[in-house]
């Protein structure tokens, strides 16, 4: 169930620019199973909150045709070397998990 | 007495619901922040009904919305976009497939210094247009790109 969450941020001068990885099926629904031939059930992300310091900074709202093991690319201004990213989702089946991480200092 | 207990039925359900729903917010303070899943949007199968639904109706097509996409996705299960615009006070990015069995693909809204730019991948079933929205305030702008698809993404 709780997949990990990859994320890289780096800190531009003034941006920290976030890429998260989510592993997820993200079934459509429309899939058949190779094995079975039944179709495999929906089962994708529907929300995606990304916070910084525990403020909301994006919201995401996504169908079943975002990709599997959807990528999210972001930017946010004002961050400082210590800042928490946090990023967590729930899925249509009431499935969620979240993750956080600490702003870099600029490399 | 039968009915009786059917209302005490009733109202234990409709607390544990209740205290279900608290714990949850207790457990992901995170997700309960996230907004309401616009369920009849999404399932929309005419776009013009999931644009309706949003509220997204009077788009104005802009050279100022920039969409980055192939113009050949040879996989359509993996098609990646970048958007991304200088207009002022944007709050939300919306992104709609045309010719998708549901064609309202992904919303994102920015705030708290979140710059207006996102970068994803997403499943085209056939070649279609790519459609980007982004609302402003009261405003609403409109980019598309033509995407050609050489192996549909939906049975993926």
């Amino acid at each position: 169930m709780a997949q990990p969450i990859r994320m890289r941020i780096k800190l531009e001068h003034d941006f920290a620019d976030v890429r998260v990885l989510i592993e997820h099926p993200m079934e459509t629904g429309l899939r058949k199973d190779p094995v079975t031939g039944e179709l495999v059930p929906m089962h994708f992300i529907q929300s995606m909150t990304a916070t910084l310091n525990g403020n909301a900074v994006v919201e995401a709202q996504w169908s079943r045709a975002v990709a599997r093991n959807p990528y999210v690319q972001f930017r946010v201004n004002g961050a400082k070397p210590g800042d928490v990213v946090g990023i967590a989702w729930v899925d249509n089946h009431g499935e969620s998990n979240s993750t956080t991480m600490k702003v870099p200092a600029p490399s | 007495m039968r009915v009786m207990r059917r209302a005490l039925l009733a109202r234990l359900c409709a607390g544990a619901t209740l205290w279900s729903a608290a714990l949850a917010g207790v457990l992901h303070p995170l997700l309960a922040l996230a907004r309401q899943w616009n369920k009849k949007a999404f399932e929309a199968q005419a776009l013009a009904d999931a644009l309706n639904e949003l509220g997204l109706t009077k788009a104005a097509e802009s050279r100022e919305v920039i969409v980055k996409a192939p113009e050949i996705a040879e996989n359509g299960a993996q098609v990646p976009i970048e958007i991304s615009t200088a207009i002022a006070g944007v709050d939300t990015i919306y992104v709609f497939v045309d010719k998708n069995p549901q064609p309202f693909t992904a919303s994102f809204s920015f705030m708290n210094g979140a710059q207006a730019f996102v970068v994803t991948r997403i499943k085209m079933a056939e070649s279609s247009l790519l459609r980007v929205i982004v609302r402003a305030g009261d405003k609403q702008y409109t980019a598309s790109r033509d995407i050609k698809v050489t192996i549909g993404g939906c049975g993926e």
